[in-house]
């Protein structure tokens, strides 16, 4: 579409399952005639006499041949729809019309504003409650959320984030944490066709002082504050970004579990480590929240016991490695890593990245390592360069040692850990203490 | 029954403003094509398998394969390059 405001008549190639979502992101960028065209899914690793068959062939939206529409889409003339777009204003009602609750219910559930639970309905009076969880007035724009980085970004205040706080069955003392996913910027319903999901990890004084737990069972449905916070950055994403809807605005295609809300609070009193928003640079009496982007695997393991380290490379090379890991191990675990000389968590980290290791071939032949990071090793940007001229059979490195993340939680009844997919940006930890 | 006035959980959307599109030539003939490989995985292959069949059923149009810097990210240079000595551009394959 850049390329049409800069005079360039253009048409993209899609495939087919996109159509949905070509079609509404096209609309929603004011050019609802952007002249498209698709070929069969899949494209990923078909070889090129069949990618030269879908050319050949018939074009699976239009039923016209490809080509054909590829022709008539860079020289048919232009028609009056074409030449003057569309411009509309789609504001949201602040309140919706006055209607029974079971008719609401069927309201939410019909829209996708929900995860498809029961939610809180968000009447004026639940909301008002909300917002006393905050200094902040109900019209300040937290944040603005997108599915994708291709679609507009819509805006979220204090309001419309309280509103989604009281569906998730929140309390107003959460408000702040949740106001700071929200500031975030960084949506929990990525419409990635990898089927992303976000963690949180909860750091400072703000754990306790609201009762979150990083104990037994932190990471699962066992403490109010965990849950409803993890619930209310989900739908707070869904609703705030304008939708998550498969096949429109989410393209997951295995769907993903975290997506009901995964955050949970590093257990800062019982760790040996640095807490995880202090290496970042904060003060351990400022309260955070860190966001870490996938969740789309998930491996375990129990110890540290005598063969650790042939465990630890088998779970770091078997993971999806374009998708660097966010460790979370109980203080039993890191307790014995720092007996056994690891008195840091970067110590553990550079460890992992040292000795995480695969052929280059196998490295390389990876969807997402070939889509993201090979254009950066083609224009020169190390370490990828380096690895991108290694012979195949080369054993490479697959993480820098500041892409693998640790925080400790768990309740000590096992010596367990896990390694989530879970890549930090750097900008995500944001301040709590900013929303109360 | 009761009624009761429950909140909008839905964000607010920008405005849309209309943009319209680019004028079309009449023909591709003579004319300078761009191929833009937007480094999906394969789309490589996809847009040299495109090239080929313009060389093989339309040799008047010249087509030259371009990729961005980085997947995902807009490339402003890129677009510069196309509009200098562009006429039209195919891009792919996926979003």
């Amino acid at each position: 579409m850049e390329l049409e405001k800069a005079g360039i008549p253009s048409v993209a190639v899609h495939t087919n399952v996109f159509a949905r979502l070509a079609q509404s992101t096209a609309r929603a960028a004011g050019m609802p005639r952007t002249r498209q065209c698709y070929v069969p899914q899949p494209v990923v690793d078909i070889p090129p006499e069949q990618l030269r068959a879908y050319i050949d062939g018939t074009d699976p939206v239009s039923k016209k041949p490809f080509m054909q529409g590829i022709i008539e889409a860079l020289t048919k003339p232009l028609d009056d729809e074409d030449l003057k777009g569309m411009s509309f204003d789609r504001s949201t009602p602040r309140l919706l019309e006055p209607d029974t609750e079971d008719n609401l219910r069927q309201l939410f559930l019909q829209n996708n504003w929900t995860d498809f639970l029961p939610v809180i309905l968000p009447t004026e009076e639940r909301v008002a409650a909300m917002l006393k969880g905050t200094s902040h007035p109900p019209d300040k724009v937290v944040g603005r959320m997108r599915p994708t980085n291709f679609r507009e970004a819509w805006e979220l205040t204090v309001e419309k984030v309280a509103v989604n706080a009281v569906m998730a069955g929140a309390r107003p003392e959460y408000m702040p944490v949740i106001l700071a996913h929200a500031a975030s910027g960084i949506s929990a319903r990525s419409s990635s066709t990898t089927s992303l999901a976000m963690t949180s990890v909860v750091n400072g004084p703000i754990r306790n002082e609201i009762g979150m737990s990083s104990g037994i069972g932190a990471m699962g449905p066992y403490n109010h504050a965990n849950v409803a916070i993890g619930r209310a950055y989900n739908l707070l994403s869904i609703n705030g970004q304008g939708g998550s809807v498969p096949g429109d605005t989410y393209m997951g295609t295995l769907g993903n579990a975290y997506n009901y809300g995964h955050t949970f609070p590093e257990a800062e009193e019982r760790s040996p480590w640095t807490p995880f928003h202090v290496q970042q640079g904060w003060k351990p009496t400022d309260s955070t929240v860190s966001i870490f982007f996938g969740g789309r695997y998930t491996t375990s393991g129990f110890g540290p016991r005598a063969t650790w380290k042939e465990k630890f490379v088998r779970c770091l090379t078997a993971i999806d490695h374009n998708q660097a890991p966010l460790i979370v191990m109980d203080p039993i675990v890191a307790r014995l890593f720092v007996e056994l000389g690891f008195d840091s968590k970067e110590k553990l980290s550079a460890w992992c990245a040292e000795n995480a290791r695969m052929p280059a071939r196998e490295y390389w032949d990876d969807q997402w390592v070939q889509t993201l990071t090979h254009p950066l090793a083609v224009a020169g940007v190390e370490p990828f360069a380096s690895k991108l001229k290694a012979p195949p059979d080369e054993m490479v490195t697959l993480y820098e040692p500041e892409d693998i993340n640790i925080v400790v939680v768990g309740g000590e009844t096992q010596g367990a850990f896990r390694m989530i997919g879970g890549r930090y940006v750097k900008s995500a930890t944001i301040s709590v203490d900013a929303w109360r | 029954m009761t009624r009761i006035v429950v909140h909008d959980p839905r964000g607010y959307p920008p405005k849309v403003t209309g943009k319209r599109l680019a004028s079309r030539p009449d023909t591709l003939n003579g004319k300078t094509l761009y191929l833009v490989d937007c480094l999906f995985d394969n789309s490589e292959v996809f847009m040299d398998q495109l090239r080929r069949w313009f060389a093989e059923h339309l040799p008047a149009v010249k087509t030259k394969i371009i990729k961005p810097r980085e997947s995902w990210v807009d490339d402003p240079e890129m677009r510069a390059k196309i509009k200098e000595d562009g006429d039209a551009a195919i891009l792919g394959v996926g979003l």
